[in-house]
C-alpha cells in the first residue's frame, strides 16, 4: 500500500515540473515589459536597468528558468508588484477562507447529489427519476455566477434570510456554499445515479434481497459502498478545482479567498501574483488528484493492483 | 432485409428520447435567434435610448428619431406627443420639454415594446440577448473545433503506436489536466488584450486534453479489431490505416465530446465575459450583459435575470443534445 502511494507522488512529479515550466513559459511570452508595469513608464533609465539585473531578466532564458524554479521549490512565488508583499504569504492567508468554503461547498453537494441519486437509482425510469435528472443537468447548465447573483438577489435582499455578501460567520457561508456546491451536486447525482444502477443489478445485490434483508440495509451497506469509486472521484477532482476556481463564487459574494485575490491581480495586471496563484492552485489541484488516487487504492484493492502493474 | 448504418439506428433511437429531443430543439431555437438575430429583434443591439434606461420588462414607450445633420449619427429621443406639419415636427419629451425640428431631419416615429426591459444605457435586453446568441454560439462552435481537432491529432499520434513522441504527448496532457481550467483561461486571457478571438483561442487550446485521451483510448482499442491487421497485411501505410480505417471508427465518441465541448465553450466565454475579460463592450455577449447588471441588481434584476436565462438553456440544449448522442451511439445502450 505504501508502495503503491509512493509510486503515485513519484509520478507526480514531472506533472508538477511541467505546471512549473508551463507557469514560466506564459508569463514569458506576455506581450509588454515586466519591469515597466513594475515601475510605471516613468523611471530613468538606470534604474529600470538595475531592476531587470536584480529579477535576472538580462539572463539567458534557460538561467532565468533556473533561478525561477530554485525559488518555487523554496516556495518563494515572488512579490506582487502593487503590494510588494511576497505572493506565498498572501495566498497562505487566504487558503484557510477559501478551504473553508470549498469544504462547505462540498458538503452541501454531496448531501444533496449523493441523496437524491440514491433516489433516482431507486426508481428507474419513473417521472421522479426524469426529474431529478432533469434538474441535475439544469444544474449543470446555469451559470455559477449567475446563480449566485439570483440568490443573493432572493434570498439576501427580497426575503432578507441571509446576508447576501460579506464574510463572517456561519450565516455568511450559506449562499456562497449552494452556489459553488450546485454544479457538482448535480453532477454527482447523475454518477451516483448511473453507479448505483450499474451496482443494483449484481448478483450480491440479489443475493441480499433474497435472504430477505431490509431494502435499506442493501442499498446503504451492500450498494452504495460499491457504487462509491466513480463519485470518490468527482468529489476529488470537484474539491480539488473549488480550493483553486472558486474565482466566479468568491468575487459575486465578495469572499476573501483565493479566487478574489487571483482576480485582483488579473484585473490589476499584477503577473507575480497571477503567476504564483496558478502555480499554487495547479499544485494543490494535483495533490488534491493524488490524494484521491490513493484513496482508491485504499478502498479498492483492485485498483492498486492494475494501477501498480500499469506503471511498470 | 434492408441493413441499416449507424447514423440512421442513432438517428432513430434520438427520436424516441423526449430530452434529447428537446435539446435538439432549443439550440435549434438559439441558433435560429442567431442567424435571423436582424428579422428578430426589434432594435439594434447597441441602440441607446437614455430616457429609457432601467425600465422593467414589457414597457411600452414612443420614440423619434431624427439627425441634426446628414453626417451626425442619429438621435433618439423619448416623446409623450408629436405634431407633424409640412415643415416641422414638434415634439414633447419626458420632461415635458417641447421642441421643433426640420422635417428634413426626420426619420421615423416609433412604438417601442421592451419586452425584457432595457439596461442601464436604455438598450433593449430582448435585442440584445438575440445577437448574443451570434456571439456564444461563433465561441462555442471555434472553441470547441479547435480543441477537437488538437485533440484529435494528439490522441491518434499518441495511441497509435509506443514512440518518444506519443509519451511526451501523453505527459503533456497530464500537465494540462494539473491545470484547473477556469483559472487556467482567466490567466492566459488576461495575458492578452481581451477580445472575443482571444476568448475562443484560449477556450480551444486550453480544453483538448479530454479529447486527446479519449482519442487515444478508442485508438487504443480500435488498433487491435481484426481490420485493421487486415490492413496492415494487405501493405498499407500506418498514415492511411490510423485516417482511413481507425479514424471513422472513433466518430461516435468524438461527436459526443464536441457536442458537450460546445456547451463547456459557452460556459467558459460567459464566465470570462462576466468577468470583464471576454467581449467588450458594446458586444452584447451574455455574460458581459450579466456583469453590466449585477450593479443594478437591487433595483433593476431584469437586466441580469435573461441572460442568465439564456445560456442556460443554451448549455442545457447541447448538454441534452451531447447525452442523447452518447445514448444513441453507444451500442450497449441500445433498448435499455
Amino acid at each position: 500500500m505504501i508502495q503503491f502511494a509512493l509510486k503515485r507522488i513519484w509520478q507526480s512529479i514531472p506533472v508538477i515540473l511541467g505546471v512549473i515550466i508551463i507557469t514560466f513559459v506564459l508569463m514569458y511570452i506576455i506581450p509588454g515589459d515586466p519591469v515597466i508595469s513594475m515601475v510605471g513608464e516613468r523611471f530613468d533609465e538606470s534604474r529600470i536597468e538595475e531592476l531587470r539585473n536584480e529579477l535576472h531578466l538580462n539572463e539567458p532564458l534557460w538561467k532565468q528558468f533556473l533561478v525561477y524554479m530554485g525559488n518555487v521549490i523554496q516556495g518563494d512565488f515572488g512579490r506582487s508588484f502593487i503590494t510588494d508583499r511576497p505572493v506565498m504569504e498572501d495566498l497562505l492567508d487566504k487558503l484557510p477562507n477559501t478551504a473553508m468554503l470549498a469544504a462547505a461547498a462540498m458538503f452541501f453537494a454531496v448531501l444533496i447529489g449523493v441523496g437524491i441519486g440514491i433516489i433516482s437509482s431507486l426508481r428507474p425510469n419513473t417521472i421522479l427519476d426524469r426529474g431529478i435528472m432533469i434538474f441535475a443537468l439544469a444544474g449543470i447548465s446555469t451559470p455559477v455566477f449567475w446563480l449566485g447573483l439570483m440568490l443573493a438577489l432572493f434570498f439576501g435582499v427580497y426575503l432578507q434570510w441571509l446576508p447576501p455578501t460579506g464574510f463572517g460567520g456561519l450565516e455568511y457561508l450559506i449562499l456562497p456554499a449552494i452556489t459553488l456546491g450546485l454544479r457538482s451536486a448535480a453532477y454527482l447525482a447523475r454518477i451516483t445515479r448511473a453507479s448505483m444502477l450499474d451496482v443494483l443489478n449484481k448478483d450480491y445485490i440479489r443475493t441480499a434481497r433474497s435472504k430477505r434483508l431490509p431494502e435499506w440495509k442493501v442499498v446503504l451497506k451492500h450498494a452504495l459502498p460499491n457504487a462509491f469509486i466513480p463519485v470518490i472521484t468527482v468529489i476529488g477532482t470537484d474539491f480539488g478545482s473549488y480550493l483553486s476556481g472558486a474565482v466566479l463564487t468568491e468575487s459575486i459574494f465578495g469572499w476573501p479567498g483565493i479566487g478574489r485575490f487571483a482576480l485582483d491581480a488579473i484585473l490589476k495586471r499584477d503577473f507575480p501574483v497571477i503567476q504564483g496563484t496558478v502555480l499554487f492552485m495547479a499544485i494543490v489541484f494535483i495533490c488534491a488528484n493524488l490524494v484521491v488516487d490513493i484513496l482508491y487504492g485504499v478502498i479498492d484493492p483492485r485498483i492498486r493492483a492494475e494501477r501498480s502493474n500499469h506503471a511498470n | 432485409m434492408q441493413t441499416k448504418g449507424i447514423w440512421q439506428i442513432a438517428w432513430q433511437s434520438m427520436r424516441s428520447n423526449a430530452a434529447a429531443m428537446g435539446g435538439l430543439f432549443m439550440v435549434a431555437l438559439v441558433m435560429l435567434l442567431g442567424a435571423f438575430a436582424p428579422v428578430i429583434a426589434p432594435m439594434h443591439p447597441a441602440t441607446q435610448v437614455l430616457d429609457f434606461r432601467n425600465v422593467p420588462p414589457g414597457f411600452h414607450g414612443k420614440v423619434i428619431r431624427f439627425k441634426y445633420a446628414p453626417a451626425l449619427p442619429e438621435q433618439i429621443e423619448a416623446v409623450t406627443s408629436v405634431k407633424k406639419t409640412d415643415l416641422h415636427i414638434e415634439f414633447v419629451n419626458l420632461a415635458g420639454k417641447a421642441r421643433t425640428i426640420a422635417r428634413s431631419q426626420y426619420i421615423s416615429e416609433d412604438n417601442v415594446y421592451y419586452l425584457l426591459g432595457t439596461d442601464h444605457f436604455g438598450r433593449d435586453i430582448f435585442s440584445r440577448i438575440v445577437y448574443g446568441a451570434r456571439i456564444s454560439l461563433i465561441v462555442g462552435f471555434s472553441a470547441s473545433t479547435i480543441s477537437m481537432l488538437i485533440g484529435v491529432i494528439l490522441g491518434a499520434i499518441g495511441g497509435y503506436r509506443e514512440s518518444f513522441a506519443s509519451k511526451l504527448i501523453m505527459r503533456f496532457t497530464d500537465v494540462m489536466f494539473g491545470f484547473p481550467a477556469l483559472l487556467f483561461l482567466i490567466g492566459i486571457t488576461a495575458a492578452f488584450d481581451p477580445s472575443l478571438t482571444v476568448v475562443f483561442l484560449a477556450i480551444g487550446f486550453v480544453s483538448w486534453p479530454g479529447m486527446c485521451r479519449l482519442m487515444r483510448g478508442q485508438v487504443l482499442k480500435v488498433r487491435e479489431e481484426l481490420f485493421v491487421s487486415a490492413a496492415k497485411t494487405l501493405g498499407f501505410q500506418s498514415q492511411r490505416i490510423l485516417w482511413r480505417h481507425i479514424l471513422p471508427n472513433c466518430l461516435a465518441p468524438i461527436l459526443v465530446t464536441y457536442t458537450l465541448g460546445i456547451a463547456g465553450a459557452i460556459m467558459a466565454e460567459a464566465s470570462l465575459s462576466f468577468l470583464g475579460l471576454g467581449a467588450q463592450p458594446p458586444t452584447p455577449s451574455w455574460g458581459a450583459m450579466i456583469n453590466n447588471g449585477k450593479d443594478f441588481i437591487r433595483t433593476a434584476p431584469w437586466i441580469s435575470l435573461s441572460p442568465g436565462i439564456a445560456i442556460a438553456i443554451t448549455v442545457l440544449g447541447f448538454n441534452l443534445l451531447g447525452d442523447g448522442l452518447r445514448d444513441a451511439l453507444d451500442p450497449k445502450m441500445q433498448g435499455k
